[in-house]
């Protein structure tokens, strides 16, 4: 089965080049001005060929909670969002602390077959804080990316050992900062919004201490420290100094937190309720500044799906989190100009190293690289339509508003998983 | 007015004509058989989430003396404590014939929420920390009855208590303002909203700097949890710094006015007997506070959509 | 398409002091209706049998000086059967400061029209007692009834159209009609 993909501008280390693509047997076959006829010929013309996009963070909620979304779901939505790889967060029912949960999460992806899904584990028994999960044994079994997203690791001297046993392992922490003692009850991010409406505020704070926390205990174990979506202007500092210093830092930014703020909570809408909050327009002006500077280096989804009935309860009661992985390129280039290459660095190059599969995803498309690629039309602006969204679940605040930058064409591992905008399964 | 929810929603005008509009409720209830049919066949349900028996009860006599039919929900003998979702009940209940849903929930915003899930009229009877709108326009109207002056320029109105989890202090802040009051807030720094620097208030911490010059004395309750939670030391600490004691009260100017919202909680905020204060409107509030829901319950309900759009019509 | 030109016309159909005549001659026929104005009081409809019925009020007291008549007014807003058509009028609270209990109330408006207000006040009245009888006095009777209501005493018979409007003052009483051309 070869596929053809026509008209396009490739992005390639040499810079943009209008080349068409040909693909066999998984790996790019060919390219150049013009190729020889495929079985499969894809539409290129207004667009780009990028590497296909990694998610360092991505809610599958299978095993526990498949109403809301599954494993084939969330890999239907993310290759319509031009997704080749999506890191599947631990906090699952069983969490992702056993090698059996790990290698069911992967089967799963498999089985799907739309795209890789790289299990993440967790970083302590059940996420509950007290014990390190048995870290090596899953490292062996292929696990590259640890975190006890929904929550932080709140004790520093259990951060302290899981960061030192870390290290000999080649494996990244991935922290959810939040000292939760701070957010009791939180609801949304402390501001004067939330002293208004009576709810409990989430400051900037309780992410920043733990920011600061680990950054110093990076400093003395040397470990890899990846932070998960960082909402405040003080957080994107912290992270600035301690890269200065050569420390092994990552962080990443979630399209909300680039393009939502806090005062949207007004409406008292639950949509809008995600872990950490929406922020102020002068988080979000530092978030892009430290995503355009280098700072934080990689644009992650925190796809949440929540079921309606979840998301209609009060305000405090609701889970937080909103889907992300079929809206991301159109919320982030609505928001900010990036060339196809920043693109290609911030969602897919970056995020691929950071999870420890580069050797697979995250290449500038080359002759005989791997065939994980997106085509996608920076330019094309489009209204999301709830209905025609691939995801279980409908918990998108972007509803009817319009987005610039849409996938046409998703290529996994050398087939065409979305055609046209449509997944082939 | 479609629904009362917040005193922001209301907005000046809309307080005032409902303030005007309780003076005529206030004269039904002085007649010796206090009932109109104002509202025949329309029908109020009290959801109460939360317990509170006198504003419920407060709303449902209002309701009664304007001959609405009256159904009450009750949560814990309900199906809600079988699991039964906010929306489900709101959309059973609508199929039932809601006009009207006065709602109280420990949850800030659930009337904005359920609002989208009926067309029903929403009355918002306390939302957590959030508005408590029918209480703050209770409040207005007594103290324009004390005053005997329709607005409060240069009146000093001191509100003491518990201003961080309290939903009548947001909408009394905001409805004093609105009529010209200054508002003064009393509290310790853990009983404050963190930003309370965009309200237009001026916060003090010494309820004794303050007793003297203040013109209406708004008394919150302070829940005992908050010491559990750690925010204050200990009751008897809160009563001594922000109680009101007899000694403070001797301070008050004689034509003070002093308001509770109840239930009070004697010897934490309320060391005296207000029945020993000839400043106390406390009973008046209570009283006040039928007039006021007619008055509200009659706006939401006889000014609907079709009557509403009938009366353009006749006035055009 | 069919633009009708519509304009209206003002007519007088009584002047001031014919209205003042017409309450001096009410007065009497409530005194002599009622043998005396011992157990009469007078109810004004809010807003405009107000001033009727403090102005019965004097002349009463004028033909009978050895009592005054109880005088109240009475908001029937509340009791109408096209309740949110009619906003609340600011002002016109009911007070009726005595016991009707047993006593002949004469409502008073100035214009009878179809009736409705005259049967929400009936209806009002209960609240505030069970008075021996009610008798209505208007200064215009402008017909197009649509209750089984009939006044006691009457200013003047004023045939009108159904759309015209008819407003009575110290003045004077004034019909606009609307007329077509």
């Amino acid at each position: 089965m070869s596929v053809a993909i026509r008209g396009a501008v490739v992005v390639t280390k040499r810079g943009e080049e209008r080349l068409d693509v040909k693909i066999a047997e998984g790996v790019i076959a060919e390219m150049g001005t013009s190729v020889g006829p495929a079985d499969i010929e894809l539409d290129g013309t207004k667009c780009h060929v990028l590497p296909g996009f990694v998610d360092l963070h991505a809610h599958l909620r299978e095993p526990g909670k498949e109403d809301s979304e599954t494993i084939e779901t969330g890999s239907r939505a993310g290759v319509l969002g031009g997704y080749t790889a999506l890191v599947a967060m631990p906090n699952t029912n069983p969490a992702q602390d056993s090698v059996p949960v790990i290698e069911f999460v992967r089967l799963q992806g498999q089985r799907a077959g739309l795209l890789e899904v790289v299990p993440s584990g967790c970083i302590t028994v059940g996420r509950a804080g007290t014990a390190l999960s048995p870290m090596a044994e899953l490292a062996r079994a292929g696990v590259q990316i640890f975190t006890d997203d929904g929550s932080g690791v709140q004790d520093p001297a259990l951060m302290r050992r899981a960061m030192e046993y870390s290290r000999e392992l080649g494996i990244t922490l991935a922290q959810h900062c939040e000292v939760s003692s701070l957010t009791v009850g939180a609801v949304m991010n402390e501001c004067s919004c939330s002293s208004d409406m009576g709810v409990p505020g989430w400051p900037a704070l309780a992410e920043e201490l733990m920011v600061h926390r680990d950054i110093e205990l990076a400093k003395i174990t040397g470990a890899r420290i990846h932070f998960l979506h960082l909402s405040t202007a003080g957080s994107v500092h912290l992270v600035r100094q301690a890269k200065a210093l050569g420390l092994p830092i990552t962080a990443e930014v979630t399209p909300h937190h680039l393009s939502l703020t806090e005062k949207l909570l007004r409406s008292f809408d639950s949509v809008y309720k995600v872990n950490p909050p929406l922020r102020s327009v002068a988080d979000i002006e530092a978030l892009k500044a430290g995503l355009l500077d280098g700072t934080i280096d990689a644009i992650a989804t925190d796809h949440a799906p929540h079921v309606r009935r979840d998301k209609e309860l009060p305000l405090d009661q609701a889970p937080p989190g909103m889907l992300g992985l079929e809206t991301a390129l159109g919320v982030v280039l609505s928001v900010l100009d990036l060339t196809p290459l920043q693109v290609a660095e911030m969602m897919s190059a970056r995020p691929a190293k950071i999870a420890g599969i580069a050797e697979r995803h995250g290449m500038l498309p080359e002759v005989g690289g791997p065939a994980n690629l997106c085509v996608v039309d920076m330019q094309k602006e489009w209204t999301v339509e709830p209905r025609s969204l691939a995801s279980k679940s409908t918990n998108t605040p972007y509803v009817g508003r319009a987005l610039r930058g849409k996938v046409r064409h998703t290529i996994f591992d050398g087939h065409v998983v979305v055609n046209d905008g449509k997944a082939m399964r | 007015m479609k629904h009362l929810r917040s005193i922001g929603e209301l907005g000046r005008d809309g307080l005032e004509q409902l303030l005007e509009s309780a003076t005529h409720m206030a004269e039904i209830n002085r007649r010796p058989i206090p009932k109109v049919p104002a509202l025949r066949g329309k029908t109020v349900v009290s959801l109460f989430y939360e317990d509170s028996t006198r504003t419920r009860l407060s709303f449902e006599t209002a309701a009664k003396r304007l001959s609405a039919e009256t159904m009450t929900f009750s949560v814990s003998t309900s199906s809600v404590s079988k699991g039964e979702s906010l929306r489900d009940t709101i959309e059973t209940i609508s199929q039932m014939g809601a006009h009207c849903f006065v709602v109280r929930h420990k949850s800030s915003g659930v009337p904005w929420q359920i609002a989208q899930w009926t067309n029903a009229s929403i009355i918002n009877a306390g939302d957590g920390a959030h508005q408590h709108p029918t209480q703050a326009i209770v409040d207005c109207f007594t103290v324009r009855q004390a005053i005997d002056q329709p607005f409060f320029n240069g009146v000093n109105v001191t509100i003491v208590g518990d201003i961080k989890h309290s939903r009548v202090a947001r909408s009394n802040i905001e409805a004093f303002t609105m009529l010209g009051a200054r508002v003064t807030v009393v509290a310790p720094p853990t009983l404050l909203p963190s930003q309370i620097g965009h309200w237009p208030v001026t916060v003090v911490h010494s309820f004794d700097e303050v007793i003297a010059s203040t013109d209406v004395l708004y008394m919150l309750r302070l829940q005992s949890e908050r010491m559990d939670q750690g925010l204050i030391p200990s009751l008897s600490e809160y009563g001594s710094q922000f109680g009101l004691t007899m000694e403070r009260a001797q301070r008050l100017q004689s034509s003070a006015v002093v308001m509770h919202p109840g239930p009070m909680n004697r010897g934490v905020e309320m060391h005296v007997d207000p029945s020993d204060l000839p400043q106390s409107r406390i009973h008046q509030q209570v009283e006040n506070g039928i007039s006021v829901r007619m008055a509200v319950l009659f706006d939401v309900l006889a000014r609907d959509g079709e009557l509403q759009q009938l009366h353009e019509e006749v006035s055009a | 398409m069919n633009q009708e030109q519509k304009r209206s016309s003002n007519r007088m159909a009584l002047s001031g002091p014919d209205v003042q005549r017409a309450i001096s001659r009410i007065a009497h026929e409530i005194v002599e209706r009622n043998h005396g104005a011992h157990n009469v009081v007078l109810v004004g409809l809010q807003r405009g049998g107000t001033w009727i019925a403090d102005a019965l009020a004097e002349r009463i007291y004028a033909i009978e000086p050895e009592l005054t008549v109880p005088n109240g007014s009475l908001d029937v807003s509340m009791h109408r059967d096209d309740i949110g058509i009619r906003p609340i009028v600011p002002g016109a609270i009911s007070d009726i400061s005595f016991d009707i209990n047993g006593a002949i109330v004469v409502l008073v408006d100035d214009v009878l029209y179809t009736g409705r207000t005259v049967r929400a006040a009936l209806e009002a009245l209960n609240n505030f007692g069970r008075p021996q009888s009610v008798q209505l006095a208007v200064i215009v009777d402008r017909g197009h009834r649509e209750l089984p209501i009939r006044p006691d005493f009457v200013g003047k018979n004023l045939p009108t159209q159904m759309g015209d409007e008819v407003v009575v003052s110290d003045s004077g009483v004034v019909v606009t009609s609307e007329v077509s051309s």
